[in-house]
């Protein structure tokens, strides 16, 4: 039987969730969102459950016997495992909270790294990284004397694959890359590539920070050994991120940060680490932006990721149709059927800046830099591009919108 | 509608009288905003009273950096370094014709006075301090 068709999303209903969507920029100019690839909006379930918690619950947990300790706990251990089932984890204490994505990717370098890494191994990145799946790597390279490989990106922003499998004879220790590209757009094979770095014995880590929100994505299926994502770019609320890690591979690793709850036991001299997933979890984390993080997770359930994909596919088709209509615009990456809703783009003589700044007159919210990803955007020789970016709650009117405004820019500066 | 981009900014921006590289030269110092990339070099002339004779800016940026920078550069000729290191914030977005700018474009109006002060200064680097209000 073929698949059916996810059936379209309502989009009128899902931005009456969002409450800032109401928002004007200015007298008479609606907010026109398109910028969710650096933070999505929160819909209202998210910011309730947030509030509800510190008017009702609030309690620090996994201390206390009193009963707002004992909902506040409840409450925290059912949004782990709320994120656990969305990721397709096998067990809650796979999930440790942490402040965002690179949060997650620095406590695997800083544990699992600093434990199993010795000079002269090899980890390969890929050229399309954002600066926090590049950094850390740096820094413990920098420390360990190991040896960085990357994946190069080819001109249309697919990751070239025939290098990859040369730069696997290297037998590297860690293959760690992004998803999906917070620049480019570009979905890259992440199920091939993790399948590729075993077979050369490597483990493997996905930045999943752009791919969780809009992608259908199962840790068990993909058979990924750590996957790092934010909240706050999947309707989520900042400073809650999640470190997904395999049971065998977290019980190895060392503690992160030390502090109280990551312990079972402390002497003045020593300490006995908690069991997982505390003993990665040191002192009081983010409770109520956990609890919101498992709302959002909740509502981002109950629309489908499926049909979320598909609902920002259409919206990029459309996009990279009306942009290629704009004289002396050009779009980075691959063609719409290999990329996710972002359009990272330049336009001949006219500066990102000036264009985001232009765009802001009609309400329109865009990016405009390097996105955190300098070294690619060094590879294609531009210091910085404009970024639209598109989520569940964007139309097709509002990319006409930028179409026009876009058409406003040239005639200003062009 | 903003009045960021005003003719006096767009006007520099697209035409701007003091573009290009002065060599030799007397002082010349180069800094970038690592948040855009903009990338901004002056280039001075001084004569032995340490009065500019001659200035240029070279780099790229946007509208609001490269207008903030040929007025900058434009308001040097004739002055002392001694007047140079004067120069303010509030001077620069006089000659803007802005009131206000928000953080992040600020830092694009001030990162010409920003290489201008590191310059004059002989620092071995630029720092935003050179550019804070007292």
């Amino acid at each position: 039987m073929p698949q059916s068709l996810p059936v379209e999303l309502d989009v009128a209903k899902i931005r009456a969730d969002f409450p800032i969507l109401e928002r004007e920029v200015r007298p008479g100019i609606r907010l026109v969102y398109l910028d969710s690839t650096a933070t999505s909006q929160k819909p209202a379930v998210v910011i309730k459950v947030m509030d509800e918690f510190y008017r009702k619950m609030n309690a620090n947990i996994h201390r206390g016997v009193h009963t707002l300790a004992e909902e506040a706990t409840a409450a925290y251990e059912e949004a782990r495992q709320r994120i656990a089932n969305f990721i397709g984890a096998k067990h809650a204490r796979e999930i440790i909270f942490t402040r965002n994505a690179t949060e997650a990717i620095n406590l695997v370098a800083y544990s699992w790294g600093r434990k199993f890494l010795q000079p002269g191994d090899v980890i390969i990145l890929t050229e399309m990284e954002h600066h926090s799946n590049l950094v850390p790597w740096q820094i413990l390279a920098e420390e360990r004397n190991l040896r960085l490989e990357f994946i190069p990106v080819t001109a249309d922003g697919l990751l070239d694959m025939g290098t990859f499998n040369e730069l696997l004879g290297l037998q590297p220790k860690l293959v760690a890359f992004t998803a999906m590209s917070n620049v480019l757009g570009t979905i890259n094979p992440a199920k091939e590539i993790i399948q590729l770095a075993h077979q050369a014995g490597a483990l493997t880590l996905v930045d999943g920070a752009q791919s969780v929100p809009h992608l259908p994505v199962n840790v068990q299926e993909l058979d990924v050994d750590f996957l790092a994502f934010s909240g706050h770019k999947m309707c989520g609320p900042t400073g809650i991120g999640v470190l997904y890690g395999r049971e065998t591979l977290l019980h190895t690793m060392p503690p992160f940060l030390g502090g109280g709850d990551m312990i079972r036991k402390v002497y003045l001299r020593s300490f006995a680490p908690n069991e997982l997933p505390h003993k990665f979890e040191a002192g009081t984390p983010a409770i109520a932006e956990a609890i919101g993080l498992g709302a959002a997770v909740g509502y981002l359930e109950n629309i489908g990721m499926d049909k979320i994909k598909a609902h920002e596919h259409e919206l990029i088709t459309y996009a990279l149709e009306c942009l290629s209509e704009i004289p002396g615009l050009t779009v980075l990456g691959p063609p719409a059927d290999k990329k996710g809703g972002v359009a990272s783009f330049s336009i001949s003589g006219i500066h990102p800046h000036d264009v985001a700044q232009i765009l802001d007159r009609y309400g329109i919210a865009v990016r405009a830099g390097h996105h955190c990803a300098m070294p690619l955007h060094d590879k294609f020789n531009l210091p910085a591009t404009t970024r639209a970016s598109f989520y569940l709650y964007n139309t097709k009117e509002e990319i006409d919108q930028l179409q026009m405004a876009l058409g406003q820019v040239i005639k200003l500066l062009g | 509608m903003d009045d960021l981009y005003r003719e006096i900014i767009i006007d520099h921006y697209k035409n701007p009288g003091y573009r290009g590289i002065l060599d030799p030269h007397d002082i010349s110092f180069e800094d970038e905003n690592p948040l855009c990339g903009d990338l901004i070099r002056i280039d001075l002339r001084v004569n032995e009273q340490g009065v500019i004779t001659e200035a240029a800016f070279s780099g790229h940026g946007c509208a609001i950096s490269q207008a903030s920078a040929d007025l900058l550069i434009e308001s040097l000729i004739g002055k002392t370094i001694e007047d140079a290191k004067k120069i303010t914030k509030q001077d620069i977005l006089d000659m803007l014709g802005l009131d206000t700018l928000g953080p992040v474009r600020l830092k694009c109006a001030l990162l010409p006075l920003k290489v201008l002060k590191a310059g004059v200064y002989g620092l071995g680097e630029a720092s935003d301090k050179l550019v804070e209000e007292e």
